[in-house]
């Protein structure tokens, strides 16, 4: 078994060298196209190739576990980029329900509602009961905390959390830590933690092994992709200072409704599609608002993202679905460019 | 047909009007000749504008909404705090204390923007 695990990687390895993907490539790689980028981290070595060449190959692997990904629902939010957002929710949904591999629970990472509406977050549960995983995990999003300083969401979602909402559990060996960064901001600021939750983190996070594999995730980025539409965590650094000696730390955001991906060492950083609406690329419109694409376009700029967790092999696989496609197969992929090392700067 | 001449003559003149004052305030903004009649801020692409607005004591500013994201127009002080502001909504102030006020979105704290009552 080793041997196929080290076959694995070497060909990860070669696909790595053919693809020609360097560091700077790779933090810029986007699926924008709407295909699926997986990439797998093996002994602190990241490993990208293309979804459409090895999915097949990935199929094959025995995952220890599963879990999946949804962010920015958006329930409420009636606008051209998206008039039915909850239609295009169940979309993800059954996406989910149809997956090969059953995942173990579910991770929303906010913006459930557009207005913080008990309407808006009834019609989300409503839709998250047709899911065939019962375990769902939540963060909110700035949008869940808008007209009562989160309440309505600590009461709905945050159960048992600490502070605005954050917690941490473990799961088949896998340490999470669910982190709030929409509570308090400040002006002219991004997203914050704040000094009680990183005080907390610090502290959640001593005495635990150093390869015991982490997942933070979290609404808002925890590594700044663009400052100037806020798009980053102030007091991100401190946070990631205390896993910096765990072997494997994988950080989940939502909020740029566009899949971004980074690799820092042994930290690997990973943003979500939306399940509403698509945001432009950084810089490249006068402002965050939703995109509006050609209706017959939007499922390919919507989706999931599910984690294969090879605990025992400390690698992980990340693979981004768009609602579009039928499942993450090689032949729903095929042909989409992937790897695409656009916007430099 | 007719009627809705009418109407427009009516109805549209003032409105109009009250556009062409709009287009007309930043100059007096500038001249610090603001009148009190009402200052408008429009939150547009995720911007305050104008960034800053001068107006006099006892004026009223009224932001409205622009984005199909809602937005919030809350005192950086601690001075005003409006309700989250959806699409076409609006949130008005009367300052009657001269000063400074910066001001942002507290959704989205990159918007900054300052009413400075004179």
């Amino acid at each position: 078994m080793p041997d196929k695990k080290q076959d694995l990687i070497d060909q990860q390895l070669q696909d790595l060298n053919n693809d020609g993907v360097d560091r700077r490539g790779f933090l810029k790689c986007m699926a924008w196209a709407g295909t699926g980028l997986v990439w797998t981290m093996s002994g602190g070595i990241p490993v990208s190739r293309a979804f459409a060449k090895n999915a097949g190959k990935d199929a094959g692997v025995a995952a220890d576990f599963t879990f999946v990904q949804i962010s920015d629902s958006h329930i409420g939010f009636n606008k051209p980029a998206n008039p039915d957002v909850t239609a295009t929710l169940q979309t993800a949904i059954n996406k989910i329900n149809a997956m090969p591999n059953k995942p173990d629970f579910i991770i929303h990472t906010g913006d459930l509602s557009q207005l913080s509406k008990p309407s808006e977050f009834d019609t989300l549960d409503q839709s998250l009961k047709a899911a065939s995983a019962k375990q769902i995990f939540f963060v909110p999003g700035e949008h869940d905390m808008l007209s009562d300083n989160g309440e309505q969401y600590l009461q709905r979602y945050g159960k048992g959390t600490k502070g605005a909402g954050w917690y941490s559990f473990d799961h088949k060996g896998a340490h999470f830590v669910g982190l709030v960064n929409v509570a308090n901001l400040k002006a002219g600021g991004m997203g914050s933690l704040g000094h009680e939750q990183l005080e907390w983190l610090e502290d959640d996070l001593k005495g635990r092994s150093a390869s015991t594999p982490i997942v933070l995730f979290a609404h808002i980025p925890l590594w700044t992709i663009y400052p100037d539409w806020g798009w980053g965590t102030d007091d991100s650094a401190q946070a990631l200072s205390y896993v910096k000696r765990f072997g494997s730390v994988t950080v989940l955001n939502g909020h740029i409704h566009q899949i971004m991906q980074k690799v820092e060492g042994r930290v690997s950083f990973h943003t979500a599609m939306s399940t509403a609406f698509p945001q432009p690329a950084p810089g490249t419109a006068p402002s965050a608002g939703p995109m509006k694409v050609p209706a017959d376009q939007l499922q390919q700029v919507l989706g999931i993202t599910d984690v294969n967790y090879l605990v025992s092999g400390r690698s992980l696989a990340i693979v981004d679905s768009p609602l579009g496609a039928s499942t993450p197969l090689p032949s729903a992929n095929r042909g989409g460019s992937l790897i695409t090392d656009s916007v430099s700067g | 047909m007719k009627k809705n001449n009418v109407w427009i003559a009516i109805f549209a003149m003032p409105a109009i009007a009250a556009l062409l004052m709009l287009v007309a305030s930043p100059s007096a903004t500038a001249n610090d000749q603001a009148s009190t009649a009402g200052t408008n801020v429009v939150i547009d692409n995720f911007v305050f504008g104008p960034q800053t607005v001068t107006v006099p004591v006892g004026a009223t500013v009224t932001w409205t909404n622009h984005d199909d994201i809602p937005h919030t127009v809350v005192s950086t002080e601690g001075v005003f705090k409006s309700k989250v502001r959806d699409t076409d909504e609006k949130f008005s102030y009367t300052f009657t204390k001269p000063g400074t006020y910066p001001y942002y979105c507290s959704v989205h704290p990159k918007m900054t923007g300052t009413v400075v009552v004179k």
